[in-house]
């Protein structure tokens, strides 16, 4: 059992609504980033002079470019349908965790600066200026929401506080106040090709390491291909894949999967990354960038597909804005929709018979699977809506004898982030990220007890990593969380392809 | 020619003004801003008719907030159901002659005013009892609320308080239409009622009103979940591709 440095929350029966606990999250701020973090994205390397100013001016720009913000910074009749259901308030009782009061902070400083109403009534309808403790708030608290939109699903005018906070988040950029974890993440990216800093020699020798270990494992000769120029598939993967656990594990399941289907494929050191955490800061030109290595690389790799490894806001970003970022992809094979999920592909195969899973491979396990949230409320698998709940649940049924769903308020739409996206997946943010998760684990545990479930597979790489810190705190062994390919890669039967 | 007369008809002239105006400019700022992603919550329809469905299921039913928050829908959809009512009923002082239908719903809307005025007290209440709302109340939300609750009670008076010659009022509301300011009957309800729905209306484009018309521009219920079918591109975002 993991050292405890924070309050961990008492679990609770679902949903339970805590009292409210004002500032109790307000001292929580995440590193802010230093100049050369900034510079090589184009931001000011410290708070800028005139930065009251330069917001507003910021805030104009964006107000004129997204319709989203436009609209929800007016409509919010305070009618407090979202107060219950961030997993961040749940957890911390925080009232500016709570979605309304957190895109309050913004709203209250847009009715001072560009309503009538605000300029004139003033505090009669909140409209507040500018003042240091309140940027503050905003640094601090815009990076206490996970962008995972569970707001938004149960809000009678979809007000998105992803939305919301992305804006803040490129506004605070802008005046030089920076994160340090997405900024120096992203400038890893533009250097390297991947958010954990990996050198193409670093990958070629993970990669070499991992054929070895499943040729002695299973006695098949499973590549791992990387910049194979005329492979059909180009395949884009979180790079915590190519390490950390259980996301290799996830990776060799992908392997075999190609490997089983005879499907010729390869991965690129230039686009290494599937995550893009342009998305994070809401800035459109960094996410394009990020995109277009991919574009780039499916060009001069002349493939003809494009498949994304498991990942959640990688996914969104692939699925819902890859198109407007880096499209059109007239160079690719049109019988594919582009990109597609790894789960795509892997059902197609069971469907087909292309591969067989011996799901009494994993009878030793009661699995139960947490829906990602940007997976959930941001995309598709496959042609229905709904496919991105039913397609893993497919494929974790074929590998596993003993499948189980945790309660209907905490999966598919309804699913709880697992309180480290949105850029919070860094170690000086772990006590939101404990409270963060706090919903989540009542819901496992509460399969635990009543089903004895054993494992969760996640399709994330932030909610594995984020799981595996921190369900050991709530009592429960990092070794529970797995990836959806892992007990595929468990399952799948080698050899024999015709 | 009273003054009172001449002072209520060049207020809602002003009012008419400044609501119609208002929400001309800010329903075409909403329509013109560009939404350069593709954001609608899934799961959601993977067409633009199924998309525009879906926000009309919203604004007629609340349909996110049915599953939400089952005692707000309740007393959300009494208010404004009841509201809507009693705007039908309302349709008779500014149609000459009555169309039978809206002759035939006059009872209801009797009903409607009482649960609009219901739902409204039970609004009110909540932003007092429950912490988490009373946190994000402002104070204009209460003024709101008040200025609703006051045009129901006032309408209320006109009819068991203080009786309305209501043929004087619809000869007023129809001399106005053709910039002939005849006499508006001088009864208190009548002033407060038309002096604080004049009030709403130029409120209206300013505040959280404007929700009405923001259901229908909100991209994460109005968009078709399409993304990977058609490219989505918006005008700002092509520049960037030079």
């Amino acid at each position: 059992m993991a050292k405890i440095p924070y309050a961990v929350p008492t679990l609770d029966k679902l949903p339970t609504v805590p009292a409210l606990k004002p500032g109790a999250m307000s001292e929580l701020k995440s590193y802010v980033a230093v100049a050369a973090h900034q510079q090589p994205l184009g931001f000011p390397g410290e708070l800028v002079e005139n930065w009251e100013q330069a917001a507003v001016a910021k805030m104009g720009e964006l107000l004129g470019k997204y319709k989203s913000l436009r609209v929800y910074l007016d409509i919010c009749v305070k009618c407090g349908a979202c107060t219950d259901k961030c997993h961040y308030f749940l957890g911390s009782g925080d009232p500016k965790n709570m979605p309304v009061a957190r895109q309050d902070l913004m709203r209250d400083i847009y009715r001072y600066y560009f309503t009538p109403t605000g300029k004139t009534l003033g505090a009669l309808v909140g409209a507040k200026p500018w003042t240091r403790e309140r940027l503050d708030d905003w640094y601090n608290y815009f990076h206490q929401c996970s962008q995972c939109r569970r707001c938004s699903l149960f809000c009678p005018y979809g007000i998105d506080t992803a939305e919301i906070s992305m804006a803040a988040r490129e506004i605070m950029d802008s005046i030089g106040l920076g994160q340090k974890y997405c900024n120096e993440i992203i400038g890893k990216v533009h250097k390297i090709g991947n958010n954990l800093g990996l050198p193409e020699p670093a990958l070629v020798n993970t990669l070499e390491g991992l054929e070895e270990d499943v040729l002695d494992a299973t006695g098949h000769a499973v590549k791992f291909p990387l910049d194979v120029e005329g492979a059909d598939v180009l395949f884009v993967t979180p790079s915590a894949d190519f390490f950390a656990e259980p996301h290799v594990d996830g990776l060799i399941g992908y392997a075999k999967v190609f490997h089983q289907m005879g499907l010729s494929w390869t991965m690129s050191s230039y686009a290494s990354e599937a995550g893009n955490f342009g998305m994070f800061i809401g800035n459109y030109e960094q996410m394009r960038k990020i995109a277009l290595r991919i574009r780039e690389a499916a060009i001069q790799l002349k493939v003809k597909r494009i498949v994304f490894g498991e990942c959640g806001h990688a996914w969104r970003v692939a699925y819902a804005f890859l198109n407007s970022l880096a499209g059109p992809f007239d160079f690719l094979d049109p019988r594919y929709p582009v990109p597609q999920h790894i789960m795509e592909v892997t059902r197609g195969a069971i469907l087909s018979g292309a591969i067989k899973l011996d799901a009494s491979a994993n009878a030793d396990k009661v699995v139960t699977v947490h829906d990602s949230c940007n997976i959930a409320r941001a995309t598709r698998m496959g042609p229905e809506a709904g496919s991105q709940f039913e397609y893993p649940r497919f494929v974790l049924q074929s590998a596993c004898p003993k499948f189980i769903d945790m309660h209907p308020d905490a999966t598919r739409q309804r699913t709880f982030c697992c309180g480290g996206g949105g850029g919070l997946l860094t170690d000086e943010l772990i006590d939101i990220r404990i409270k963060g998760a706090k919903p989540r684990v009542e819901a496992l545990r509460d399969v635990v007890e009543q089903h004895g479930v054993t494992h969760m597979a996640s399709m994330c790489a932030i909610c594995k990593s984020q799981f595996t810190k921190v369900l050991p705190y709530y009592g429960y062994d990092m070794g529970m969380v797995q990836s959806v390919h892992q007990l595929v890669s468990n399952a799948i039967l080698l050899g024999g392809n015709s | 020619m009273t003054g009172l007369s001449v002072f209520y008809a060049a207020l809602l002239y002003v009012a008419a003004a400044v609501l119609v105006a208002g929400l001309a400019f800010k329903i075409r700022q909403y329509w013109t801003t560009p939404a350069p992603l593709k954001i609608a919550v899934t799961p959601a329809p993977t067409t633009q008719a199924g998309a525009y469905m879906r926000v009309a299921r919203e604004a007629a039913l609340f349909e996110s907030l049915f599953y939400s928050n089952r005692w707000l829908w309740i007393f959300a959809m009494a208010f404004h159901a009841g509201l809507a009512l009693v705007l039908v009923r309302h349709l008779r002082y500014f149609i000459n002659p009555v169309p039978e239908l809206i002759a035939l719903v006059q009872p209801l809307g009797v009903y409607g005013g009482m649960a609009m005025v219901g739902g409204l007290a039970v609004l009110l209440g909540r932003r007092f009892v429950i912490d988490r709302v009373r946190y994000i109340t402002r104070p204009s939300d209460v003024l709101m609320l008040l200025l609703l609750i006051g045009i129901g009670i006032s309408g209320y008076g006109m009819k068991f308080l203080n009786h309305t010659d209501i043929v004087a009022v619809k000869a007023f509301i129809m001399g106005l239409y053709v910039f002939d300011i005849r006499e508006l009957p001088g009864e208190p309800p009548l002033l407060a009622h038309l002096f604080m729905v004049a009030l709403l209306m130029i409120v209206f484009p300013f505040s959280k009103l404007l929700h009405a018309p923001g259901v229908f521009f909100s991209p994460t219920r109005n968009q078709a979940d399409d993304p990977r079918e058609k490219r989505h591109l918006a005008p700002w975002a092509a520049k960037l591709e030079g």
